[in-house]
């Protein structure tokens, strides 16, 4: 048995506070009425449970939804006290950097996984169940809530009217007359006005009770789209660096795009340059401080054929292209947008070869850091051979010149020098303001004669496929949080009983102002205004307090 | 119409466990791993250093296939080359192949490499680090043995030893 009769002889289900025929209410006090979802039961409260019924009324409660978004809430507080895992500075180590860096509590804080917050698996089961308690609780409450509202009747129960929260008892001669004047002037103020039996409902705004709803719905589209992201082909946040004159396949287009960097320029503000009235602001910061300009001239190749990886790919030119911040290079649902870059970086050394004793000097030759060549011919008789080349030189743990990594960051060389003055060869090492001799004197040096470099420019490879379906959802957010805050749901039921009048009035926010559209209507007439009972009891004016749904 | 509810009821229900259960996998359970063991192993070209003789994967069907990921500043890779040189020696004429691909150094490094270790087995360079991307590789030295059919046998991340190296290479001899 899952329904109980009315004494009007309606069947209502069980959880309903108020009949959904003639409006009575079913407990027996005559404190003002809740009219939240109308009175009407949820529509989980079903006494034969299954287990989908008790996952169902689990996420359908509101306090459940109240305590998971609470925690939620928590959680990401917790998670902004110190630096997220994957955003710990490139230098650091994770492993002993919160304990390093924070002691005890930052110890206890990666022992207790807030360090990856944002990422864990609690985390996302937290955001999924916020989810699901939005569908389940929007669709527990709409439906009810809908049927109530659609079929309610004119007539309702004495004791509904009696415990709204505006409410009047008047008594007047010519009831009809009075009526009508009031009829009328509520449809000029836009009411729906509904008759039975001489009884009249007029209604507005009904409209701003599904504002809510909208707003979930809304957000629940917000949350698919994010779930989107997982699916493969739809998003994409990938970066890549180019160096002037390099060609670098584009990553995740399939080695199907190449971009070629000419140039990186980066410009600074300069009060020579700059419009007069700038000057101030200028120099607060600083001359040629303030960035004006970072841009990538950049070429888009487009790979020719399907040739096999490590084969040299042929490339047909798409376009050329001048990357600036907000200015993306966009091509095939690809963007790349501008958003870090490496100023002179060196790319190669020149060396004069040096008769010590005369100063006489021999070359240049220009060493390629990221291609050296192996021997360097100056002229007959005169050649400087490569031996070893250390790019990002240090000494290992055997003492032995050694390189870190691959990237010429502290370029080291060994050279061996042959003239007709030395024809057996000198050998030097050569690193940044170094110049060993392994073999004592040498006649001949590498003299340092300049250095070459290039800038490099970092580019963010952005795909989104998602960004229509956030818009739309957010969009809808947006309409239903107007509809429910600008529009009122104001309802007016006048009743005749026998030689009175009963006015009551309900409107779901915003009773300051439906009590002044009220007195305009109920001027100069029999029908008295009716009584705000809150506001009776507790004698303060609470103009925007009790929204219900 | 209670009948109906709990149809409609299992129904959404599944659709939200579905969408939640999906990016659960994709983000926790689904492994990063480009290529994972029993794949067939992507086909690439590289040009031999020394030789210029270009070795094509696909080539070499019939053929146990390691490829080794490698850099010089890398000193697992380091203490790896000599015992991998070493069983190459062995194992080359019973129908094994070793391409080891450097990531993106110069030529003049890699010979030098080439020649400091004596290595006799196809060393060529990875161009942008195109092939290392493709097969997902992270950390240096990551090597892969690839069966006479084409699949991959093994991935080993890191150093090896001589002895288990031996018993990696004997995994994917031809018979």
């Amino acid at each position: 048995m899952e329904n109980f009769k009315c004494e009007c002889g309606h069947m209502n289900p069980i959880g309903t506070v108020i009949c959904e025929s003639c409006g009575k209410p079913q407990d027996d006090n005559s404190n003002l009425l809740d009219m939240k979802y109308e009175g009407t039961a949820r529509r989980s409260i079903v006494k034969n449970k299954t287990i989908i019924d008790k996952i169902w009324n689990f996420f359908s409660s509101v306090k459940i939804a109240i305590v998971i978004i609470l925690i939620t809430l928590i959680a990401s507080a917790l998670g902004t006290i110190l630096p997220q895992r994957d955003l710990l500075p490139p230098t650091a180590n994770p492993d002993t950097f919160y304990k390093d860096t924070y002691g005890v509590f930052g110890q206890i804080y990666d022992w207790l996984g807030l360090d990856n917050t944002f990422q864990s698996w609690w985390f996302m089961l937290l955001i999924s169940s916020i989810g699901v308690s939005l569908v389940i609780c929007s669709l527990d409450r709409i439906i009810p809530l809908y049927r109530a509202l659609k079929n309610q009747r004119v007539t309702r129960h004495t004791n509904f009217l009696k415990r709204q929260r505006l409410f009047k008892i008047s008594s007047t001669k010519n009831e009809e007359e009075q009526l009508n004047l009031v009829k009328n002037r509520l449809e000029k103020k836009k009411y729906k006005v509904r008759e039975e039996n001489g009884n009249l409902l007029a209604e507005k705004g009904r409209f701003s009770r599904w504002g809510p709803y909208v707003n979930h719905i809304g957000l629940i589209i917000f949350l698919f789209g994010v779930l989107l992201r997982y699916v493969p082909g739809m998003y994409m946040d990938k970066a890549m660096w180019v160096q002037e004159g390099q060609t670098k396949e584009v990553p995740g287009s399939n080695g199907s795009y190449y971009v070629q960097l000419h140039k990186f320029i980066f410009e600074t503000y300069d009060v020579k340059t700059e419009n007069k009235i700038f000057r101030k602001s200028i120099e607060r910061v600083g001359n040629d401080r303030i960035p004006k300009n970072y841009q990538a001239n950049v070429t888009l190749y487009k790979r020719v054929g399907n040739p096999i990886p490590g084969e040299d790919p042929k490339l047909k030119k798409v376009k050329d292209y001048s990357i600036k911040v907000n200015e993306p290079l966009q091509f095939n649902g690809i963007s790349l947008y501008q958003v870090d870059y490496r100023l002179n970086e060196m790319t190669a050394f020149s060396f004069d070869l040096m008769n010590k004793k005369t100063g006489e000097l021999f070359g240049p030759i220009k060493v390629d850091l990221s291609n050296p060549k192996a021997i360097y011919q100056i002229k007959p008789g005169y050649k400087v051979e490569l031996k070893s080349y250390f790019p990002d030189f240090y000494f290992n743990k055997a003492g032995e010149p050694d390189t870190r990594t691959k990237n010429p960051n502290n370029p080291a060389f060994v050279f061996k020098m042959t003239t007709p003055e030395t024809p057996q060869g000198e050998v030097a090492f050569v690193a940044i303001r170094q110049n060993i001799e392994p073999n004592g004197q040498n006649k001949y040096k590498m003299a340092f004669a300049g250095l070459e470099t290039k800038n490099s420019t970092g580019l963010s490879v952005n795909k989104d496929y998602t960004l229509w379906v956030l818009s739309i959802g957010g969009a809808i957010f947006m309409i239903g949080l107007i509809q429910g805050m600008y529009w009122y749901h104001r309802r007016i039921w006048i009743q005749r009983q026998n030689d009175e009048i009963w006015v009551a009035g309900f409107t779901n926010k915003n009773y300051y102002g439906f009590k002044q559209e009220l007195k305009k209507i109920f001027n100069d007439t029999d029908i008295l205004m009716p009584e705000d009972q809150v506001l009776d009891k507790k004698s303060i004016n609470t103009g925007g307090e009790h929204v219900s749904n | 119409m209670k009948k109906n509810r709990l149809i409609v009821r299992t129904a959404i229900l599944a659709i939200l466990i579905a969408a939640i259960g999906y990016t659960f996998y994709i983000n926790f359970f689904k492994k990063d791993e480009v290529i994972a063991v029993n794949d067939n192993a992507i086909n690439f070209e590289i040009k031999d250093i020394n030789t210029k003789k270009t070795y094509t994967l696909s080539d070499q069907k019939g053929k146990g296939v390691v490829i080794n990921f490698w850099g010089s500043w890398c000193d697992p890779c380091k203490h790896e080359m000599p015992f991998i040189n070493k069983v190459y020696q062995e194992y080359k004429d019973r129908g094994i192949q070793i391409l080891a691909l450097n990531a993106n150094e110069s030529p003049f490094v890699v010979s030098k490499f080439v020649s400091d270790y004596g290595l006799t087995f196809p060393v060529g360079i990875d161009k942008d680090q195109n092939i290392l991307d493709l097969y997902g590789v992270g950390p240096l030295p990551t090597t892969f043995f690839v069966s006479p059919n084409g699949k991959i046998k093994r991935i080993k991340i890191g150093e090896m030893t001589e002895e288990s190296f031996r018993e990696y290479v004997k995994e994917i001899l031809p018979n």
